[in-house]
């Protein structure tokens, strides 16, 4: 495997974890959603690099699963879904940003500190991958628990199966059937997901999940 | 022989660096005048401000100290310094090798120290107000300008500029998202350091907005014009730096002689002009924004510089 292949994966993974980066930092809506788009061209981008360097045809059709179902379909139904909800042109207050990137350096240092010296005897390609498909998990879940609206958590909930998929095409040979059914259980997620929003909003008239917990009978 | 030859040519770009901010700081406010179709100041503008206020008398304030008279040369020094260990058409000058770029940002440093320390000497509200900003901008720009410093020279193997811009032509650089998180990040320090629009307005006396024009309201005269200068000759010095780090094609190397020197100098003029054009344009594009939103934006600078070198560390390790 020559050094430029190398450079090239190395440049999408890092602009995956790059992209997780401003998922944690929009605080608009439509802006979240355009960059969670972005976020599944990166990984399909990435998954179409390694189909072509390790030559595994079945991962172009992961990256085209990618492309067609988190990159179009999943962002425009989240469009009509906060159209819909009424809440696409809310700023989402977000605690303290700074911190928020804090946090989520310390979870990309923490997970290169982990992940590189239990794959010692994995390939250069793999460990690398593996390091930062931790991290754009962590930072996926990072962002489930620092945002209080039902829509940005779905997308951090998205954003966590992005990292996952990153994960297995970069440790070789993960079966197209798994990839389907992944596809397809996000997918039925996303309309599990988007019926559920619209039972809290009619219940609450918001989708800030802070009411459910009140609900229950939690202190906020 | 040989170092009178060498220093002949360091002077020189310290004289060429010294005679092109102005000319710079005019052509910037020329193409934004021109892109709001307003007429715009002649590009000489800022030499004639400059000598304007050099023939006017000092107003000092009665409880200025000597600080606030001495405040100005050192401002002017220090950037001038700095301005001249940066390659601009020429690398590897012989003042290159007394200071590193960590020197740079530390002279830097201690000119924008000087600054704050003037502005609170007279004891006005205004100027400690854009002091105190002043240093909240400075406590986020300089981590995060230091971060890319240690992402280049983690690549290039030296903090030295002109090892880095030499290492930045060959080979063995290859495709690095570390380079592009780097450059980002030293543009939005750049922006910020050189007090340009999402940051603050240089053009502005609007009280609420200020920050650079805040601290050195009460100057005048020959003090004024030296710290004006020292502005002018920060935004070259900071266009220089990255033209010299990411577009490193096209500057002479030390020795090579006259023909080198002249063609590094109009290749570099060149850079100059193209980014000077890409600042104004993105100053008219863009609004300001909230002093509070300031931290948001250097943390932005920070966290790339921070992940350029995680991810750097990486790819050295594996």
């Amino acid at each position: 495997m020559d050094q430029l292949a190398l450079d090239v994966a190395h440049l999408f993974a890092g602009g995956l974890v790059l992209t997780s980066f401003m998922l944690l930092y929009q605080d608009r809506m439509t802006g979240l959603i355009n960059t969670f788009a972005l976020h599944a061209l990166v990984v399909s981008f990435s998954v179409a690099w390694q189909a072509y360097i390790q030559q595994a045809p079945h991962l172009y059709v992961t990256a085209a699963i990618a492309l067609v179902v988190k990159a179009l379909v999943i962002p425009l139904a989240l469009h009509r879904i906060i159209v819909r909800l009424g809440i696409h042109r809310t700023i989402e207050p977000v605690v303290g940003i700074g911190q928020t990137m804090l946090a989520g350096i310390g979870l990309v240092a923490l997970s290169v500190m982990v992940m590189l010296p239990i794959t010692a005897q994995a390939g250069t390609l793999a460990r690398e991958d593996l390091a930062f498909a931790l991290s754009v998990i962590l930072l996926g879940l990072l962002m489930m628990i620092s945002r209080r609206n039902a829509v940005s958590q779905v997308i951090g909930f998205m954003s966590i199966e992005n990292g996952l998929i990153l994960a297995a095409t970069g440790a070789k040979g993960m079966p197209l059937v798994v990839e389907i059914s992944v596809a397809f259980s996000i997918l039925i997620a996303l309309i599990v997901i988007g019926i559920f929003l619209f039972r809290i909003r009619e219940r609450f008239e918001t989708v800030d999940i802070h009411v459910l917990h009140e609900h229950r009978g939690e202190q906020p | 022989m040989a170092i009178a030859l060498e220093l002949v040519v360091q002077l020189g770009q310290m004289l060429v660096v010294l005679a092109l901010a102005p000319l710079l700081t005019g052509y910037v406010r020329k193409v934004k005048a021109r892109l709001l179709r307003r007429q715009g100041p002649p590009l000489l503008q800022p030499y004639r401000d400059l000598l304007r206020l050099v023939r006017k008398e000092v107003v000092l304030a009665q409880n200025a100290s000597w600080l606030f008279r001495v405040a100005p040369y050192l401002i002017f020094a220090t950037t001038w310094v700095a301005a001249a260990l940066v390659p601009t058409f020429a690398t590897g000058l012989i003042f290159s090798h007394a200071a590193d770029m960590i020197a740079i940002v530390a002279l830097l440093g201690s000119a924008r120290f000087m600054l704050a320390l003037a502005g609170l000497d007279v004891g006005t509200s205004f100027g400690g107000i854009g002091s105190s900003r002043e240093m909240m901008i400075a406590s986020l720009a300089e981590p995060a300008m230091l971060m890319v410093v240690f992402t280049l020279s983690l690549l290039a193997g030296s903090t030295q500029l002109s090892s880095i811009a030499a290492s930045m032509q060959g080979p063995g650089v290859g495709l690095r998202v570390s380079l592009a998180l780097a450059l980002v990040g030293l543009i939005m320090v750049a922006i910020a350091e050189n007090a340009r629009i999402p940051v603050d307005n240089p053009a502005t006396h609007l009280e609420l907005t200020m920050v650079h024009e805040a601290m050195i309201l009460e100057y005048s005269g020959r003090h004024l014009a030296l710290i004006e200068a020292a502005s002018h000759l920060k935004l070259l010095l900071y266009i220089s730096i990255i033209a010299c780090v990411f577009v490193p094609w096209g500057t002479a190397v030390s020795g090579q002689g006259l023909g080198a020197y002249v063609a590094g100098l109009g290749i570099y003029a060149a850079k100059l002009a193209a980014a000077g054009f890409m600042l104004a344009v993105f100053e008219t594009v863009i609004a300001k924004m909230r002093v509070f939103r300031v931290s948001d934006f250097l943390g932005a600078a920070l966290m790339l510089g921070f992940l350029a070198t995680l991810l750097l560390f990486v790819s050295r390790v594996t």
